[in-house]
């Protein structure tokens, strides 16, 4: 019985290569490895308001979604991120808003100033109030991945499909990239405000 | 003192940018109005992350336990159904061992990417347990191998032909995975995971149709995806024959009884042979001496004809695709602007270094294209020699490298523990 032994010969040593090369690839990669974890976000100086966001996400309600840094906003009686442009009155009638879900709640706080708080119940994280906010006023509004929505697939599908490349991977401990006194927060994010 | 430096530096660099963003100045209320703190909801935490390590830690071992020592297959198909729950619905398909062999990669060709401890595990622990005990991660702990398994209900035989046929193409998957994965062309494997829609209830039509089509024709082809695709499944298939032990179907002897001869939902099980070979052991050698000298010609000219498409390949990448989009509009061939170069184009960076770094990528697809050629080639003339090659088995026995541990054939088998024959009248079948 000469080939049995050889078989089973073979294949400990083939067993044995097996576990030293899983060995092996384990422990350089656990040199590129960090112990914590690795979210998506995208980039609030890069982003283009192409309104892929909304309708990309694998969630049928995006995980994009927009957000405001108060500490930057004009309080502007006049905002172009609210206002349909050309839009007969300032006020808070359907036809005179911007957003196509009404997610933006505008509140009179003293002449001359209105207060604007997003919905996020009802915004869809279409931006297209960031690209008036951003084409006519302070950029205050802006679109990011809202953490407690995203299922953090392995591979983003609005990532992919994102023509200006605003997503990337950023630590879980600083997952945001905000604007304004906002951002500070995570100041590790800071850098990518250089660009 | 220099990070103390640096972090104003930063400040004042990141202030100084808001200013000129700032086209209305700040407000000064009067009202005593304070501003809304903006809301940052963290991401799930670490410590989860972890947990989901623990739990596969844990359900690897119970799988293994109840494959191995108690051999029911009701308390496979009962981790089976855990699993579809917490990594199917609950945790809603991500990460997954099959996709994280991309992050892994991925990471070995970009010193940059930072990959998470817990990928690396998921990518470890299931290989690690099928080095030791087969495929018990196939059996119960995959949560698109269960949802499959549960839908198989009259499991046809494939002919030997096809079947070697249709197992070349998780090779061919696993090799363009790799591929895109190190060039950062993208995660392929992710992109087409036909089950993850069913986990997060939502996903594109294609998405749903694939795994509705894969589910359906699981009924009668059990596990499609698992044995025709699944491109972990071939390290798991190759560890799983190297495995230190592996499940069998009997518990002592194999009494040729034929009991448990059409138990085996994906032909995993070898029939004992005819005592007479079938042809002269002259001609069996010299065909397989053949086969080994064209066996560098198949490696050379597959890896030729993978390279020569490096073109179509290589604009899978989102820079090689913007490159061209760039060079389409700036030729005039393509009048209206795209998203993409409208964005570059603001950005104003230079066309020069995009078209060095799209260069680049299609440089190394090229090369990727030989390296997964030759492997391809390699893969082809090992199937031809498996095929060639004539193996003798005395006994029923299971093919190491095709179970998948789910612990069918168990109860059919009417020997126990000690070699004693025992007649069952209710037999378990699920």
């Amino acid at each position: 019985m000469m080939s049995p032994s050889r078989r089973e010969f073979l294949k400990s040593g083939l067993g044995s290569t097996a576990l030293l090369a899983t060995g092996g690839v384990a422990g350089f990669i656990s040199s590129r490895s960090g112990t914590g974890d690795m979210v998506w976000q995208l980039d609030p100086n890069i982003c283009i308001q192409c309104e892929k966001c909304a309708v990309n996400c694998v969630l049928s309600e995006s995980a994009v979604k927009c957000v405001h840094s108060y500490s930057m906003c004009g309080y502007c009686d006049l905002c172009s991120g609210y206002l349909e442009p050309g839009a007969k009155d300032r006020d808070t009638a359907a036809e005179n808003q911007l957003c196509p879900t009404g997610a933006i709640k505008r509140t009179y706080i003293e002449d001359p100033y209105f207060e604007y708080i997003i919905d996020e119940k009802l915004c869809i994280g279409c931006g297209k109030c960031v690209k008036g906010c951003g084409a006519f006023g302070n950029g205050s509004l802006h679109l990011q991945v809202r953490h407690d929505r995203c299922v953090n697939c392995n591979e983003c599908r609005i990532a992919r499909s994102c023509p200006s490349q605003a997503f990337r991977r950023v630590p879980a401990e600083t997952p945001y990239i905000l604007r304004g006194e906002e951002g500070m927060r995570f100041v590790k994010q800071i850098p990518s405000l250089q660009k | 003192m220099k990070k103390w430096i640096f972090i104003s530096l930063l400040l004042f660099v990141s202030l100084s940018f808001t200013q000129v963003l700032q086209r209305f100045p700040k407000p000064d209320f009067q009202s005593g109005y304070e501003r809304p703190v903006m809301q940052t909801p963290a991401p799930r935490s670490l410590v989860l992350e972890y947990l989901d390590v623990g739990v596969l830690l844990l359900v690897l071992s119970l799988t293994t336990y109840f494959a191995h020592r108690r051999r029911s297959r009701r308390l496979i198909f009962t981790m089976m159904i855990f699993s579809i729950a917490y990594f199917g619905f609950f945790r809603k398909g991500c990460i997954c061992p099959v996709g994280s062999v991309q992050n892994v990669v991925y990471s070995f060709f970009n010193a940059d990417y930072v990959i998470p401890l817990t990928v690396v595990l998921f990518f470890l622990l299931p290989l690690i347990f099928t080095l030791f005990f087969g495929r018990t991660f196939c059996a119960a702990v995959c949560p698109l191998g269960a949802v499959q398994d549960v839908v198989v209900v009259k499991p046809l035989s494939l002919p030997k032909w096809l079947s070697s046929v249709l197992s070349l193409f998780p090779f061919i998957y696993l090799g363009f995975a790799v591929l895109f994965a190190s060039v950062g062309a993208g995660f392929i494997i992710c992109r087409y995971d036909p089950f993850v829609g069913f986990f997060r209830l939502s996903g594109s039509f294609n998405m749903i149709f694939l795994g509705g089509f894969l589910l359906l024709l699981g009924t009668i082809v059990a596990r499609p995806y698992c044995r025709f695709l699944c491109p972990y499944g071939v390290l798991l298939n190759w560890f799983s024959r190297l495995s230190r032990r592996h499940v069998r179907i009997t518990p002592s002897v194999c009494i040729n009884c034929r009991l448990c001869e059409a138990s085996c939902p994906f032909d995993a099980i070898h029939k004992p042979t005819t005592a007479e070979i079938p042809e002269d052991k002259i001609v069996l050698v010299r065909r397989i001496i053949l086969i080994c000298i064209l066996l560098p010609l198949m490696m050379v000219s597959s890896g030729w004809m993978i390279s020569r498409l490096y073109v179509p390949l290589a604009s899978v990448h989102p820079v090689v695709s913007l490159a061209e989009e760039i060079k389409l509009e700036d030729s005039g061939l393509r009048t209206e602007v795209s998203d993409a170069t409208q964005a570059f184009r603001a950005a104003g960076k230079s066309t020069a270094d995009l078209f060095a770094e799209a260069h680049a990528v299609q440089q190394k697809v090229k090369t990727g294209g030989w390296i997964l050629g030759g492997f391809l080639g390699l893969i082809f003339g090992f199937k031809l020699i498996r095929l060639t090659a004539y193996r003798r088995y005395s006994e029923y026995e299971i093919d190491q490298g095709d179970c998948l541990s789910c612990g069918r054939c168990f109860s059919y088998c009417p020997v126990d523990k000690n070699g004693q024959t025992i007649i069952r009248l209710n037999t378990e079948v699920t």
